[in-house]
């Protein structure tokens, strides 16, 4: 029996030697001084709430989930997962009304979807914002992210479904809320990407949000039911011989850690067939199972944007690789720095001044680069960029939807 | 993916490494678990502090020469280690961070509390004498920052009086640092520096000037600085007597600064850094290492060249120890170490620790044996290496940087 082992508890904070180095590297600890940091916030505080619940301190809400603490430990402690468990499991109240319709972005999304063109002009009138601020206290300093008025699921229905069955390949496509109701383009991109590469998409089966907004808004119950029911999809799309591939790192993220780690959701039988489509990509290029090629007039400077999640997630070397595989990109890659949106985080009038503060650095070496555009694989970076450092944003696979030179890629691929 | 060099483990020796393969026009990779023990740097490295029953030794190449023949300055020969050595200060500088020192005579240093050792190189901005008298008859002005909670100066005032210095100290407050005053576990060298810049350097020169007055020098902690050396600069504007910093930790802010300037260097340089991934095994053809697999990378290999492991001793994870023996937990390579838990320690807990000596088992190239066979394309730097006890002997980094040069050049001219 090795009593090392046994001693560690399932979120190993007795693995923490106290060396507080997830300190230096915590975008909160640098602008917010109400933050106890992460070292306090969670495997130092964690053995006083174990004894009393009355020690658990209010101010974790101000932890970003970035899990930058987590790469950056030395010891592989869970840091942001015990602060996040604790927000769970000990604070007093739960979600406001703000929260709870922050955290719906299905519920929220179909309702706007239908009223696009009303929701859009509304959110960005000033008295709406005004009145949102005031009652709701969501920031009024915030661009709305603009509702669609198809959703990415209906047009794929409608548009792309009947075209799918015809290759012999396939991949599943987890899209997102943010594709589904307010982006679909981002799908659409994808569909033409993965198609001129020989493979089919499909949707899973009546998916739901991925439940980061949930779990972030401490609304567990409803993450738990969509995560099962994601994960029922998705087992099903694995056992049909499909890889499940995601654009947005959060998504891919959430589905991949959050659901164990959180929401006690046991993906081991599927974890390994949850992927960025960029991994997906890379991987097919790289072992020579599909071929690829760029227009030749394709000419930009592209300066990427690593998302805390894509950092945590170790991939961004795909993403970034593909982009340098185009040959008229001029490639910067940004100091991988926390945008300071992190999803709801940043809508939220307590902490809107953090959140910019905790992105200006990011914000400066945009401006000071000279893009034509930073690419990045999350959907909330992109708004914090573009409200921000006022730089287009673009995932990198509308980026190479963009870039190659689409007819003959699926001619070397063997797509009629 | 394929490079030329996969180097695993991203602490000081692993980027030196990284930066003179990837210097070399060669496609290299780190992949580093966690941040490292730079990040507890004392603003000094050591190439041979004590030996041969001495404390303080002042002539550390000439006593490297009586060295075990196994200790790794041995193995590379001494005039080569020196000869790899002397390109660390340029290499420093490349990545903006600048030191002074010699090989041929050790200077000393002084630790926050308050003991002296002998050092190889030192920081510019860091309490550093050449001989034990210089201090005497000095008047030093030991300044803290009030109620930070990570430096006692009474230690170092007492070092400090033992070197025949004169000592006044004070505590100085600027109001920029109030605000973190409002979490009592935040008032951390790291975070005070995120916050001490522009006019707060200004008003702390002010308070500092004021406080050392009559003094000859100004003792500091190293609360300033972490991203730039422009707060240092600006607060040595503003103060008319010489500032030397003493490091402290936890976290200390030149180690976190030179852990990033590596880096930074690393990237410039056309490497890649994987930050937070662990590799979890390799793939061996015959004598070859082929590949590594890692944690975030799943069943997508990385292949290389060749490879270098610099992934430290026990506090880096590069050996565990368990209750029954001592491994390298990546390959499980051959390890020198005493197969009988009892004989891992030294009861008496000053007397130098056998465990402390323990390491990979390398050829005279420094690369590992696995299974009692050579790895031909692997080789293995720093702490993690056999044949020496770097806290008793004082040669902790001598030997990480010499032998990630040795590791670089032997790859890039092969």
């Amino acid at each position: 029996m090795n009593l090392q082992e046994q001693n560690i508890s399932d979120n190993n904070f007795e693995s923490c030697i106290k060396c507080t180095i997830c300190t230096v590297y915590c975008p909160v600890t640098a602008v917010n001084p109400d933050y106890p940091g992460p070292k306090q916030a969670g495997p130092d505080g964690e053995r006083y709430r174990l004894k009393r619940p009355y020690f658990y301190d209010e101010a974790l809400k101000y932890c970003l989930n970035c899990k930058r603490c987590e790469v950056a430990c030395p010891n592989d402690v869970k840091i942001g997962d015990i602060i996040q468990a604790a927000r769970i499991k000990y604070a007093s109240h739960g979600p406001s009304l703000r929260d709870t319709m922050l955290a719906n972005t299905d519920f929220m999304g179909q309702f706007a979807t239908r009223l696009a063109p009303v929701v859009n002009f509304s959110l960005g009138l000033k008295p709406v914002k005004y009145l949102m601020d005031k009652v709701l206290r969501i920031d009024d300093h915030r661009t709305f992210p603009k509702y669609s008025g198809t959703r990415f699921e209906s047009w794929f229905r409608k548009k792309a479904e009947a075209a799918q069955e015809s290759f012999t390949k396939h991949v599943s496509y987890f899209h997102g809320c943010y594709v589904n109701y307010n982006y679909p383009q981002l799908g659409k991109d994808l569909v033409t990407v993965m198609n001129a590469l020989g493979y089919g998409v499909r949707l899973l089966d009546r998916e739901k949000c991925c439940g980061v907004a949930k779990i972030a808004n401490r609304c567990i119950d409803e993450a738990t039911r969509d995560g099962e029911n994601n994960l029922r999809a998705i087992r099903e799309a694995v056992g049909r011989g499909d890889e499940v591939l995601a654009t947005s790192s959060t998504c891919c993220f959430t589905m991949r850690d959050e659901y164990p780690h959180l929401l006690h959701l046991d993906n081991h039988d599927v974890r390994d067939h949850i992927m960025l489509a960029t991994l997906f990509i890379y991987r097919l290029l790289d072992e020579g199972k599909a071929r690829i090629a760029f227009r030749k007039d394709y000419r930009k400077k592209i300066a990427y944007h690593t998302p805390c999640h894509m950092e945590k997630l170790g991939w961004t070397i795909f993403s970034t690789s593909l982009l340098q595989m185009i040959p008229g990109v001029d490639f910067i890659k940004l100091d991988s720095h926390c945008c300071g949106i992190a999803g709801t985080y940043g809508f939220k009038k307590e902490n809107y001044a953090y959140s910019q503060g905790i992105g200006a650095p990011l914000f400066d070496q945009i401006r000071a680069s000279g893009c034509d555009f930073v690419a990045c694989d999350c959907e909330t970076c992109k708004w914090q960029i573009e409200m921000s450092a006022g730089v287009p944003v673009l995932n990198p696979i509308s980026v190479l939807a963009d870039a190659i030179d689409i007819e003959e890629t699926r001619r070397l691929n063997g797509v009629s | 993916m394929k490079f030329d060099t996969i180097i695993i483990g991203g602490g000081l020796s692993g980027l030196v490494c990284g930066i003179e393969c990837a210097r070399s026009g060669r496609r290299t990779a780190i992949v580093s678990a966690g941040q490292s023990a730079l990040h507890f740097w004392s603003g000094s490295f050591e190439f041979l502090g004590s030996q041969g029953g001495k404390r303080i030794i002042e002539k550390p190449l000439y006593h490297a020469g009586s060295l075990d023949p196994s200790h790794p300055y041995r193995k590379i020969g001494i005039d080569r280690t020196a000869a790899l050595l002397d390109r660390t200060v340029p290499l420093l500088a490349e990545a903006g961070i600048k030191a002074h020192g010699s090989l041929e005579r050790n200077h000393y240093r002084m630790t926050p509390l308050g003991f002296t050792k002998p050092a190889w190189l030192t920081l510019d901005d860091y309490l550093a004498f050449g001989n034990l008298s210089d201090l005497e008859g000095k008047k030093a002005a030991v300044i803290n920052i009030y109620s930070y909670i990570d430096f006692y100066p009474r230690f170092l005032e007492a070092g400090l009086r033992k070197l025949g210095a004169e000592c006044t100290s004070a505590d100085v407050n600027v109001p920029q640092l109030d605000i973190l005053r409002q979490s009592t576990t935040e008032m951390r060298a790291t975070n005070m520096s995120r916050f001490l810049r522009d006019d707060a350097v200004d008003a702390l020169a002010r308070e500092v000037e004021k406080a050392s007055a009559g003094a000859d020098m100004v003792v500091m902690p190293a609360v300033l600085g972490i991203f730039s050396d422009e707060p240092v600069a600006r607060l040595r504007r503003g103060v008319s007597r010489p500032i030397y910093f003493v490091a402290t930790t936890p976290a200390s802010v030149p180690g976190v600064r030179c852990q990033l300037s590596l880096r930074d260097l690393f990237i410039r340089l056309g490497g890649q850094f994987m930050p937070g991934d662990t590799v979890t095994r390799g793939d061996f053809q015959g004598n070859r290492l082929r590949k590594i697999y890692t944690v975030n990378f799943g069943d997508i290999p990385l292949e290389a060249d060749n490879f270098v492991i610099s992934t430290g001793s026990f506090f880096g994870h590069g050996l565990i120890a368990d209750l029954e023996k001592i491994y390298e937990p990546v390959f499980g390579l051959d390890i020198e170490a005493a197969p009988n838990r009892d004989d891992w320690y030294d009861k008496d807990f000053y007397a130098p620790q056998p465990y402390m000596g323990y390491g990979v088992v390398t050829d005279t190239h420094f690369r590992p044996r696995r299974h009692g066979e050579t790895v031909d394309n692997l080789y293995a730097t720093g702490a993690l290496l056999s044949g020496f006890n770097a806290l008793h002997e004082g040669s902790g980094a001598g030997i990480t940087l010499a032998t990630a040069f040795h590791a670089a050049d032997q790859i890039t001219k092969e």
